[in-house]
């Protein structure tokens, strides 16, 4: 199938961007998106310009790195990774928009590649367990029920990839960060750091200039993981709680 | 460029001095470890902070070994070329973790556990490295719990395990099927605690380029910022290379897009022997390539074999599909030559008989390179809600990504290079023959001789970074002076400018082939002539070409941009240029080791019955290469490997 | 080159200890939290409100008589009219509170996003979206409603004492039904939103319960509506006069 691409195409941090246009032929159903704009980068490296930058790694929708928001969805119009995607879900002679995801923590720093190092300060300001190498109990020493081992793994899911905050109409990080709390305050593991793990994660959050969450459910429905909705209100009872516990 | 050279001839190696691991502590099999830690020297935990470590790679293995040594009080300084260090590749490992706790009271311990790993590796192991790493493995899972890694479990609120890769112990503990997800982000977690302690200088998106070595030792790094493209090095006291396996040599494998070799390749040309780089895993339930856009393969979970049975047209070139197919015009070809196991033959052995088939043309899918996995039998006999319980997601990812529903048509496999077993030549302290540069996880050669078991990189990965290292490291910090290397020493500038010269050949050669098509070909002729199965003729052919094709390279890349910001062809250009010279080791050690062993299959050296001859008398050795110059032949150096504890068998499945 | 500077990040125990309320303030969660308890106030007192208006219905001398017995609530141990005022001025705080954390946020939410997509794609619901000017739309009625109906400054008959009477004239105006119709349905859709966003926001969400809040937000959403509605219906149809 043949396609017409208007892609942001911005050269650095500090640069103004655009959306760009570009044509491409001969597109197999089979090819996932990001194969799609291999064929493109191919194309353009041939013709000397630059080819569209992104971010992608395992391609098998686990790692995380690529992302793009695609006709104004994240991941596009299915609910999995873009990696994932495949063009089967569109049609000859569609036009697709691609952006970056848009959040004013997420800075762009390339065409489709955006700075997500935000997250990574999250999980470093309380979203562990402290158990230094060597200390760890025999492991069968806390048996933990079932029920709360597979609510902290399906909120242990979360590949990081920033979706939620796309997705946002105000660019919150809430379902991130709830995901990790909510998996690690599950466990008997997370509970010594129960309250101080919530009110540092959430100040760094904030801290990060994320927005509020005002429940829309965006973010939720953009998560390619599944992560439920019902994690932020768990985030904010355990904050409530820290808070009146005075941690 | 001085890379260029004419077709020469890694044929004319020669063989070195024997290569011996000084390292491991004599007596029973089973106090070594202990032995060695008593025997290592320690440093001073007022000291630790004077000693800096770098640590290239974020992996089980480098995010294990940065939070480990930053939580001891030394500096790290460590780096990743992704944009978080939670991004490594082992998150992708589905399966699970071996560990020899024999909760299930079934017989595991960790003797066996050993045996399994070393018979598993086909005897090309070292012995006191995998009892060691087995030892090890049932800490590793107490560490990883008190992490919060939320391991499946009973009801009874203990861990569940389950029996992985034809062992009859159950003794594979998971986490669903993303194992590697939940363990890597434990130890991202502790990693990003170090960090925010400040403990860790952490470098994402910066790629090692070139390693310093400075009067025979392992000094620093030079290192190019993905983001301005600045070049900078980094001086250290030691230096751990946690940068993962070479799959991607072949274009097309597992493994993530950006995985590379350069890191290990680099500290090869800087004096680390490496080892046995032809030994390379296949695994055989793969989704196959849709066409020649394929940018990469993703493996199903070897599960899969327990209840589909695979099978091809009988007949070459029989395009019907599939449903047209009557029963006694399909060969279930496993179960026909392999009556006793069927479906569930190693690894090995499905990948290389699903490649006889479709190599006899009778293979099905585009370009006929896939055999049927199918389960309507199991469909019949267990129902689809069973079968959709347990295979639910993997018939969901398959569908996703094909768009054919398994629960009707027989689902298409592949196999597809998924790990290598070969690495840095390291000694059982994991050191390599650089001092002061240790390799660790799937970087280095160490515990899975010719072929790796299902569940067990993880637990090496993990071994290495969380426990083995630390302890190793530290004997080496303690033996060397501390020293301040200067900014401007010769050896520095001299990394710094070949990296900088190579990156500046690259941007302004202004050819007319991109980097991925170059990779692509090389992948091709190594999937070829160095895959699954290798023979002499297909392995000089290889040998030939690779040199012409290195030239060529160099003459006729293109990469467009500057080096001055986020360039993504001057990665792939630069790690396909590395790929270029490590394929052709590859190929030369495949050449050279003139038996069948574990991934390693050679076609002239097997049983009449088709099954992988080894040959303990010639090649009962590690082959550890050392590099001499570009596009001169290395010298290869052996190290014996001598078995007192397990007894080489040459196994049958027949 | 070389290693040159550590960042220096800043760990748990570099924080400022700061009281609680500070620290709720400080953070989104927390003042989502004000707006959730504020929202939860004013919801409280209009549904009572609501329910006082239907007193319309059954005549003046009840309608009137309900207005008095207000002013006399809590007599003797409370003077004349101070339960009215207590209730006043917790409604003030309660609005004022709701209003600065809503202003606070949006600025928090708007900065988030500083650039827009260029594709606008599907959003959220209508009531979602209509949050922050459905707000504003409430409380300028607020302001008319209390200048028409307490103070009866700008009510066409303006009687005090007489609320029945005040109530009918307002509606007798086309105005006064455009501008009371237009804020009703605005406090249907924030209801709508706010309940199951504040019980969100109070951690009494569960997957298993969100069914049941957003009915009860959607329900409590339509009754208070309709309710208040009935008002001017009722006077529009000649049913009050």
């Amino acid at each position: 199938m043949n396609l017409t691409l208007r892609i942001w195409r911005q050269q650095g941090p500090d640069t103004d961007g655009t959306m760009t246009t570009y044509e491409v032929a001969d597109i197999s159903p089979d090819m996932s998106f990001l194969e799609m704009l291999d064929t493109l980068n191919e194309e353009l490296i041939l013709r000397g310009e630059e080819p569209v930058a992104f971010d992608h790694d395992c391609r098998e929708g686990i790692c995380g790195a690529c992302g793009m928001v695609i006709n104004g969805q994240a991941h596009g119009p299915e609910r999995t990774t873009t990696c994932q995607l495949h063009m089967r879900h569109f049609s000859d002679g569609d036009t697709i928009d691609i952006e970056p995801w848009r959040a004013a923590a997420f800075p762009v720093v390339k065409d489709l590649v955006v700075d997500r190092s935000a997250f990574d300060r999250i999980i470093g300001s309380g979203g562990y367990v402290t158990a230094p190498t060597g200390s760890a109990p025999e492991a069968h020493a806390t048996p933990v029920p079932k029920a709360a081992a597979d609510t902290a793994f399906e909120h242990a899911e979360c590949i990081g990839c920033g979706a939620c905050v796309a997705a946002c109409p105000n660019g919150s990080a809430m379902l991130f960060t709830s995901a990790k709390i909510v998996h690690l305050n599950s466990l008997p593991q997370g509970g010594p750091e129960r309250e101080s793990r919530v009110l540092d994660m959430v100040a760094t959050m904030d801290d990060e200039g994320f927005g509020g969450c005002t429940v829309t459910g965006e973010c939720a429905t953009a998560c390619p993981k599944g992560i439920p909705l019902s994690s932020i209100s768990t985030m904010n009872r355990e904050y409530l709680r820290a808070l009146r516990k005075g941690a | 460029m001085s890379d260029v050279i004419s077709v020469s001839s890694y044929l004319d190696y020669t063989t070195g001095d024997a290569l011996v691991d000084t390292k491991v502590p004599g007596g029973p099999i089973a106090e070594r470890w202990d032995r060695r830690r008593f025997e290592a020297k320690l440093v001073n935990p007022a000291n630790r902070r004077k000693h800096t470590v770098i640590v290239v790679g974020t992996g089980l293995a480098g995010g294990a070994a940065g939070a480990t040594l930053a939580e001891q009080g030394y500096r790290v300084v460590q780096f990743c070329y992704q944009d978080s260090p939670r991004r490594a590749h082992s998150i992708a490992a589905q399966g699970g973790i071996n560990a020899a706790k024999n909760y299930r009271n079934d017989g595991d311990s960790v003797r066996r556990l050993f045996y399994d790993t070393v018979k598993g590796g086909d005897f090309r192991a070292r012995e006191s490295n995998v009892h060691r790493l087995a030892q090890v493995s049932v800490e590793i899972i107490d560490q990883c719990v008190a992490q919060g890694v939320p391991f499946a479990r009973e009801y009874g609120g203990l861990l569940d395990t389950r029996s992985f890769g034809g062992v009859q112990v159950s003794r594979t503990f998971y986490a669903r099927g993303q194992t590697g997800q939940q363990l890597l982000l434990g130890a991202y977690q502790a990693l990003s605690r170090q960090i925010a302690a400040g403990n860790v200088e952490m470098h994402p998106r910066t790629e090692m380029l070139d390693l310093i070595v400075v009067d025979g030792r392992a000094r620093g790094i030079v290192a190019r910022d993905l983001i301005t493209g600045r070049v900078d090095t980094y001086l250290a006291d030691a230096v751990v290379l946690a940068t993962g396996g070479y799959g991607n040599v072949f274009h097309l494998s597992t493994n993530a897009k950006n995985s590379n070799a350069t890191a290990i390749w680099r500290a090869h040309r800087r004096g680390a022997f490496f080892a046995n780089p032809c030994f390379t895993q296949i695994h055989p339930t793969c989704v196959p390539r849709s066409g020649d856009h394929q940018s990469k393969l993703t493996l199903m979970s070897e599960s899969l074999r327990n209840d589909g049975r695979i099978w091809v047209p009988r007949q070459a070139g029989d395009t019907r599909s599939p449903a047209d197919i009557p029963e006694d015009e399909r060969d279930y070809y496993l179960e026909r030559i392999y009556p006793a196991f069927g479906n569930l033959v190693p690894r090995d052995i499905a990948s290389r008989a699903a490649k006889n088939v479709c190599d006899e043309g009778r293979g099905v899918g585009p370009g006929g390179q896939g055999v049927y996995l199918d389960f309507a039998d199991a469909i019949a006999r267990m129902g689809r809600d069973a079968v959709a319980a347990k295979y639910g997601n993997l018939f969901e990812m398959y569908e996703r990504i094909t768009a054919e529903d398994p629960y009707r048509v027989p689902m298409r496999i592949y196999p597809a290079i998924h790990y290598t077993m070969g690495g840095l030549w390291v000694d059982y302290d994991l050191q390599t023959t650089v001092p002061g540069l240790f390799a660790i996880g799937e970087a280095n050669f160490s515990d899975h001789g010719a072929n790796r078991l299902g569940a067990s990189a993880l637990m090496q990965g993990l071994a290495d970074g969380y426990f083995i290292l630390p302890a190793t490291l530290a004997d080496y910090l303690a033996r060397t002076p501390a020293d301040e290397v200067p900014a401007d020493h010769p050896a520095v500038s001299e990394a710094v400018f070949a990296v900088t010269d190579r990156l500046y050949q690259l941007l302004s050669n202004n050819g007319d082939r991109t980097p991925e098509s170059f990779h692509r070909e090389l992948g091709e002729l190594l999937w070829d002539h160095c895959g699954m199965a290798r023979n002499e003729t297909g392995l000089r052919k290889a040998l030939d070409r690779i040199p012409v094709l290195r030239a060529e390279f160099w003459e006729r890349i293109k990469v467009p941009g500057s080096g001055t910001d986020l360039n993504q062809s001057l990665e792939k250009a630069n790690r396909v240029a590395d790929y270029l010279e490590l394929a052709e080791l590859m190929c030369l050690d495949a050449l050279h080791r003139a038996e069948s062993c574990g991934g390693h299959f050679r076609e002239e050296s097997q049983t009449p019955d088709g099954e992988a001859a080894r040959r303990d008398d010639t090649f009962c050795y590690a082959a550890a290469w050392e590099f001499t110059a570009p596009g001169q032949a290395p010298v290869l150096h052996k190290e014996d490997l001598v078995f007192e504890h397990v007894h080489p068998t040459q196994r049958s499945y027949a | 080159m070389a290693l040159a500077t550590r960042p220096r990040t800043t760990t748990r125990t570099d924080r400022r200890p700061a009281g609680t309320a500070a620290r709720l303030w400080r953070s989104t969660i927390g003042k989502k939290t004000v707006m959730a308890v504020s929202g939860a106030i004013m919801l409280l007192y209009l549904i009572a409100h609501m329910i006082g208006n239907l007193k319309v219905f059954f005549g003046p001398d009840d309608m009137n008589g309900y207005a008095h017995w207000l002013r006399t609530l809590g007599e003797p141990v409370l003077h004349h009219e101070w339960f009215l005022w207590i209730l006043r001025v917790v409604l003030l705080a309660a609005v004022l509170a709701h209003g600065l954390a809503a202003w606070q946020l949006s600025r928090l939410d708007i900065a988030a996003r500083p650039v827009k997509y260029a594709h606008r794609g599907r959003r959220a619901s209508y009531a979602t979206r209509t949050m922050r000017w459905g707000g504003v739309i409430l409380a300028l009625f607020i302001v008319w409603h209390i200048l028409d109906l307490t103070t009866g400054t700008v009510n066409p008959n303006g009687e005090s004492g007489h609320p029945y009477e005040n109530i009918v004239a307002t509606f007798d105006t086309w105005y006064g039904n455009v501008i009371y119709a237009v804020a009703m349905i605005a406090v249907g859709l924030h209801v709508q939103h706010g309940f199951h966003s504040a019980a969100q926001t109070l951690g009494a969400g569960s997957r298993t319960r969100d069914r049941a809040l957003r009915a009860t937000g959607n329900g409590l959403a339509l009754v208070l509506t309709v309710g208040f509605l009935s008002v001017p219906f009722g006077v529009m149809t000649g049913i009050v006069k």
